[in-house]
């Protein structure tokens, strides 16, 4: 069995775990294998919808000790559902959760672990990974001896692609209490948009915004887009009220839009090794020789004081921005 | 208390990247090797622990020769004694856990304090391995820590937001940027990590269970196109050719 860990959110899949799933039934097909989709929490109300993006079992631990996450109760029962199912892949998406969660299970399991994967293929019944390093400036293949592989699908990279299943349901004990970290308080949200990392369409300012009060410009023409707004170091850094949460590059979020916008950023490697596996870059900076160009699929030399809101104009007058 | 903080030697960001002759590793030639910065922040809440309610600090690494720069940095910004797992440095993040987890046992460590993800090969795995090795609690992405008798209590960066941890010690905790600033190296305490050895040991020996098999550059993006005129006439024909060509909306 191919084995997806899958996250809910207000009674929905995420958006991450529905495309770990697409990606676990097409690697089922290629290799005659089930797929099974597994929930962990004290509602997994919305789980039946797995069967949507091609479970053939969607399992269930469900309790309410497991209400709040517990990495290491969260690793035990999923680690414990590998074993008794005979999984020998395990995908989760490489979200908060994913990431905190799934190296602990492979340690678990004395399986081999591939972080934040943006490909994936079966290859002598055992799973290959590819996975950008060094600041995306090389991509390395993950090739496995273990008997369980495990992977962490990075978030809008594979498509979220319906396909039915057989969807058949199955509860999974869960564990008793004697959790040794359990997550006690969510803290305030930042704002109640997608976050960047799963986000389409980010508009990213840096210190070419001159001001904090400026990223409103920004917040304009990503709300004519339906985009987020993202920022470099040199922004959240310069004092401007940015929360860390924004910053886009190597020690700030990984994302892969569709369509990335820097406006006013000069494009070091730090900043492209967050942004480089954008579908499509564009580039509003008024030096002509900043590097960002030479990423840009299209490029604007000019004021971004100028340009973005005569962008933001074009887009409400273009109706882009419904979806 | 006892704390143990993990560091590991990295290529600095500016690395320009050669893929070594074996098509699977990185060209070693022209690299330069710098402490990875996340554990600059590990080590960094370590020392500021021990400064506020006493501590013994340990700094670690796994690898060959080279990584004793890490640790005699370590050594000079407060880490009180330093130990080399002496490796080939060619396991994966499962192999270096195993090895870690093999010299800690017994050694009543309290809290270990690790970056949460080593950059370069970003692979955010060493550190929740570790936890589970030990079956002890973890908690990563930290960016704020505070210890109580036996327990801690942690913020974790999430998407749009942060969550509470709570667990009991011991503890592995991984460090995102934001946890704290980190101090430079005083002269005095660069003179007196001269006076400090690094303890070497051989690494245990254990197998890994995933490798790198191929390394490649990524393919060069097509040359981008600059959109003319002036601002009003860009931006209507980047909305176009986002609509037509690229089809973003
Ligand atoms: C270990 C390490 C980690 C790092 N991690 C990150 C990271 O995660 N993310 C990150 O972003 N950076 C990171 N950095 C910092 C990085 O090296 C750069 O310093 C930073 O990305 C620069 O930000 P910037 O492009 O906004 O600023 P600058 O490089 O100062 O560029 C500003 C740009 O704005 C343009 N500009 C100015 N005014 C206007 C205007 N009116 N209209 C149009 N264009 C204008 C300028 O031409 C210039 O190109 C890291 C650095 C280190 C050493
Ligand atoms: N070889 C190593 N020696 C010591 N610590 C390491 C080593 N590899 C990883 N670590 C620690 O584990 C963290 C995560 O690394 P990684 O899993 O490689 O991304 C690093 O920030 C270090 O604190």
């Amino acid at each position: 069995m191919i084995l997806v860990f899958c996250e809910l959110k207000d009674g929905q899949i995420r958006k991450p775990s529905a495309e770990a799933l697409s990606e676990g039934r097409r690697l089922a097909d290629a290799s005659g294998k089930q797929l099974g989709a597994l929930f962990v929490g004290a509602s997994c109300t919305g789980s039946a919808d797995a069967a949507k993006y091609g479970a053939d079992v969607i399992l269930t631990a469900e309790t309410a000790i497991l209400a709040s996450y517990s990495s290491d109760a969260f690793a035990r029962v999923v680690a414990d559902v590998v074993k008794a199912k005979g999984a020998t892949v395990l995908l989760a998406a490489a979200t908060a959760v994913g990431k905190d969660v799934a190296p602990r299970i492979a340690a678990r399991l004395a399986a081999g672990y591939a972080a934040d994967v943006t490909g994936l293929s079966m290859v002598d019944g055992k799973l290959q990974a590819v996975r950008p390093v060094y600041a995306g400036k090389a991509f390395a293949t993950t090739s496995f001896a273990s008997a369980v592989q495990v992977a962490t699908t990075r978030p809008n990279v594979f498509a979220a692609t319906e396909k039915a299943g057989k969807g058949v349901a199955e509860t999974v004990a869960a564990p008793a209490g004697d959790f040794k970290s359990v997550v006690k308080e969510i803290l305030a949200k930042a704002s109640g948009k997608v976050d960047l990392a799963e986000a389409n369409i980010i508009v990213s300012g840096g210190r070419g915004m001159k001001d904090g009060a400026n990223f409103k410009i920004l917040e304009e023409l990503a709300d004519a887009l339906g985009g987020v707004v993202g920022a470099s170091r040199a922004a959240v850094d310069a004092g401007w009220g940015l929360p860390h949460s924004m910053q886009v590059g190597q020690t700030g979020k990984v994302v892969s839009p569709t369509l990335y916008i820097a406006c006013g950023i000069s494009g070091a490697i730090q900043h492209i090794a967050g942004m480089s596996g954008s579908k499509f870059i564009v580039a509003i900076n008024k030096d002509s020789e900043a590097p960002i160009f030479k990423l840009a699929d299209y490029g604007i030399v000019g004021d971004l004081f100028e340009i973005v809101p005569e962008l933001t104009k074009s887009a409400k007058a273009l109706g882009v921005g419904s979806n | 208390m006892k704390i143990l903080v993990a560091l590991k030697q990295v290529p600095d960001t500016e690395t320009k990247i050669k893929v070594a002759a074996d098509g699977r590793s990185l060209d070693p030639a022209d690299v330069k090797w710098i402490t990875n910065p996340y554990d600059e922040y590990a080590l960094e809440e370590a020392v500021r622990i021990k400064e506020a309610k006493g501590a013994e600090v340990v700094a670690l690494s796994v690898g060959s020769d080279t990584v004793k720069d890490v640790l005699k940095n370590a050594l000079a910004l407060g880490a009180d004694s330093a130990v080399l797992l002496k490796s080939d440095g060619q396991g994966d993040a499962f192999a270096v856990a195993q090895i870690i987890a093999a010299y800690v046992k017994d050694k009543g460590f309290d809290l270990i304090l690790c970056g949460n993800k080593g950059m370069g090969g970003d692979n955010a795995a060493m550190g929740p391995m570790l936890a589970e090795l030990l079956g002890v609690a973890q908690a990563n992405v930290i960016v704020k820590l505070e210890l109580g008798e036996g327990t801690f209590r942690a913020e974790r960066e999430i998407e749009g937001g942060s969550e509470v941890v709570e667990g009991a010690l011991p503890a592995v905790i991984t460090a995102q940027k934001g946890l704290n600033e980190p101090r430079y190296a005083s002269l005095k305490g660069i003179m007196a990590a001269k006076k400090k050895t690094i303890e070497e040991l051989e690494a245990a020996a254990v197998t890994s269970v995933a490798h790198i098999s191929a390394l490649v550059l990524p393919p060069e993006r097509p040359a981008g196109r600059k959109l003319e005129g002036d601002s009003a006439a860009q931006a209507q024909a980047l909305l176009q050719a986002l609509k037509d060509e690229a089809k973003v909306f």
